[in-house]
């Protein structure tokens, strides 16, 4: 961990760079002609989506290594990856309505992004809620519901996917016009830094706390 | 049972065991070995851990440091049969109330796969003394009746290595002197006994030697000619680390 | 001794328990029938129930009472540990989650033989129309809601608060099995009935029981050894 402990600082510095001029540039990009300022959402909405993913990846792979590895680092990973899918989650799941009600007139579509997105958000917060009131052992069950989570997302994609689909799909994004990709672009590596620092200074507090668990074992000892 | 006969050990070594549960430590770097042909007492004040060395003993419980080893292989390499040589009498009997004492001794002898279970089944009946009552239900048997039928469960298939939480509780003299008796052949046997209790009255002149536990550390203390409950209090009342 | 013995002898003892007490019986049918009635005086307008409701209804009495039958089950494994009695046999820890999911199968599976003519009773559901279709989707969806519950109901027997975390864990894991399974069986309900899209929910439920089920059978003996 010493080299993620180096990294940190320059990774914490390097998110805070890229978010000062973000919504400099969210509000210098042109108005879309049918949305107007709502469309602006979708800087947020879709790179705090991305980062919501990426944390129940981190949890669904690291949560299969501690399983069948007991790799403690591995479950400081998995923990710290349900902690940012559900935060992540929590901003992908509050933007997206307040678009939602402006492009379809509706707060919500029980269409096959949406749904999933929010099955997998709830799988998270299961996977935190058995990890504060499992009581002892509770690592190993919430690393089951980890990967059970993991190998959930294609069922529940492809069983809501029978309903009608009217959420944009991603091939939105390479249509955009450049005066937008840019803004766009910007935000997603501001957010995908974030979503490293947050990730490596959770890991690293958790390791921390293991070691301190570890030392005070010891001195009983 | 092709596995039983080169699956055996002599003795039992806990070596710089140690187990937590977060930061509570349950037992502490204890060294320990015994024997076959021994029966040991753990005493010690409820939370001390003894029952986390019989649960490291009997494999249900990993040690977070140290080992535990059977002759002289860690349990992880000697797999699930292993456990065909361990027997355990939990503090909660282990025994369905629903069926009757047969049911129960005739469902894990299968499980255990033993032969002759028809005939095994009936020994360990006649052991429990409890040959007329063998088709009722567990659950109208007073705690006495149900300690003498769990301990004959948890002997079914002759383990080796024979782990006792509070085999004493809720047995009367008489039952309570047919246990020490069975304890004693089981001795003679070659097996290894562990008993965690508090039954200083009973356990004296059976234990052949004593662990005295407290706060997750192990000491052993000699057995003499004198009376276990003073050499207990007196022990409790050193100095610990 | 194989795994598939082994699996029979628990099953085998957890009905004779249950023919002993009839507890969960009893409880686990009374309750799935609650729910059908709570569900129709929420679903019917004027008598009549909204397109949908008898399969949506059906699946949700269930989902609820498998739930319940799988927190009672592991319950009284629990009363004299002997859960514990059966990780310390010499057998395969996999073949106790296979027991006890068999038991609990018999079991679920005799509450819906009494459930479903019931709400075919009460909200006119055509269940005899295509009856090896709908009995192989409550199949399906039977064995994927409680292969995943019995990994979980056996897994928080140890668990503080387990009786809500059951629930809380075990409803967003099967989601796919309650869309296939109410989708399912409204495509053979509908009035113009369509009994491929049926067919293509049973394959997608068969899909899901594959890889629970497997999934489950690989992380039982991590997580129950302590």
């Amino acid at each position: 961990m010493t080299l993620a402990t180096r990294l940190v600082p320059l990774l914490a510095i390097a998110t805070a760079l890229m978010f000062a001029p973000a919504p400099f540039m969210i509000y210098g990009a042109p108005l879309e002609s049918t949305m107007g300022v709502i469309q602006k959402i979708f800087y947020f909405h879709v790179p705090a989506a991305t980062a919501a993913f990426m944390g129940a990846i981190v949890c669904g792979v690291a949560s299969a290594l501690f399983l069948w590895r007991r790799n403690r680092l591995a479950d400081h990973f998995a923990l710290s990856g349900a902690e940012l899918a559900v935060l992540f989650g929590l901003i992908m799941l509050v933007t997206g309505p307040l678009w939602a009600r402006k492009a379809w007139g509706i707060w919500w579509q029980w269409d096959v992004r949406l749904t999933t997105a929010l099955v997998m958000w709830m799988v998270f917060v299961s996977y935190l809620l058995v990890r504060r009131f499992g009581g002892p052992g509770s690592e190993m069950m919430s690393a089951v519901v980890g990967v059970f989570g993991m190998a959930l997302v294609p069922f529940v994609y492809i069983s809501v996917n029978f309903w009608r689909t009217i959420h944009p799909t991603t091939n939105v994004v390479p249509s955009l016009p450049a005066s937008m990709m840019w803004p766009f672009g910007w935000s997603m590596i501001a957010f995908t830094l974030l979503f490293t620092t947050l990730l490596l200074v959770r890991v690293r507090l958790e390791t921390n706390r293991a070691m301190l668990e570890d030392a005070y074992v010891a001195m009983e000892d | 049972m092709p596995s039983q006969a080169t699956l055996d050990f002599d003795n039992v070594h806990l070596r710089e065991a140690s187990r937590h549960y977060g930061r509570r430590r349950a037992l502490a770097r204890t060294s320990l070995t015994f024997g076959r042909g021994e029966i040991v007492g753990l005493f010690g004040p409820n939370g001390a851990g003894k029952s986390t060395m019989l649960g490291l003993l009997s494999t249900t419980l990993h040690p977070t440091t140290g080992s535990v080893l059977f002759g002289d292989r860690p349990a992880a390499d000697l797999g699930d049969d292993l456990r065909h040589r361990i027997g355990v009498l939990g503090h909660d009997l282990f025994l369905y109330g629903d069926l009757t004492a047969r049911e129960n001794l005739r469902f894990f002898g299968q499980l255990y796969e033993l032969p002759n279970l028809d005939a095994r089944v009936q020994v360990a009946l006649d052991e429990a003394r409890l040959v007329e009552r063998a088709d009722d239900r567990v659950s109208g048997y007073s705690r006495g009746l149900r300690q003498r039928l769990a301990l004959e469960r948890a002997l079914l298939h002759d383990p080796r290595l024979v782990l006792l939480d509070e085999p004493f509780t809720g047995l009367d003299d008489d039952s309570a002197g047919f246990l020490a008796a069975r304890l004693r052949r089981l001795r003679a046997s070659g097996a290894i006994v562990l008993m965690a209790t508090h039954d200083f009255d009973n356990a004296a002149g059976l234990v052949d030697r004593m662990v005295c536990l407290r706060n997750g550390r192990a000491r052993e203390v000699a057995v003499d000619g004198r009376a276990l409950r003073d050499r207990y209090r007196a022990t409790m009342a050193e100095e610990w680390p | 001794m194989s795994v598939l013995r082994a699996a029979l002898l628990i099953a085998r003892k957890d009905l004779v328990v249950e023919s002993r007490s009839r507890e969960l019986a009893y409880t686990t049918l009374f309750f799935a029938v609650s729910c059908v009635l709570v569900f129709a005086f929420a679903l019917i307008r004027e008598g009549r129930a909204l397109e949908d409701a008898a399969a949506g209804i059906l699946w949700v009495a269930i989902a609820f009472s498998g739930t319940l039958a799988l927190g009672r089950a592991f319950e009284r494994e629990r009363q004299a540990e002997t859960l514990k009695a059966l990780l310390l046999a010499p057998i395969e820890p996999s073949a106790v989650y296979l027991g006890k999911l068999t038991g609990l199968l018999i079991l679920m599976i005799g509450v819906e033989l009494i459930v479903v003519p019931v709400v075919g009773l009460l909200f006119d559901a055509p269940i005899l129309r295509a009856p090896l279709l709908l009995a192989a989707l409550l199949a399906a969806g039977t064995v994927g809601f409680a292969g995943v519950g019995t990994l979980f109901a056996a897994m928080l027997v140890r668990a503080h608060s387990r009786d809500v975390l059951l629930p809380v864990l075990l409803y967003p894991i099967t989601v796919p099995v309650i869309i296939a399974g109410v989708r399912g069986t409204a495509a053979i309900f509908a009035a113009e009935p369509n009994l491929d899209v049926a067919g293509s929910w049973l394959s997608m439920l068969v899909f899901f029981d594959a890889v629970f089920v497997t999934l489950a059978l690989w992380t039982f003996r991590p997580v129950m050894s302590d």
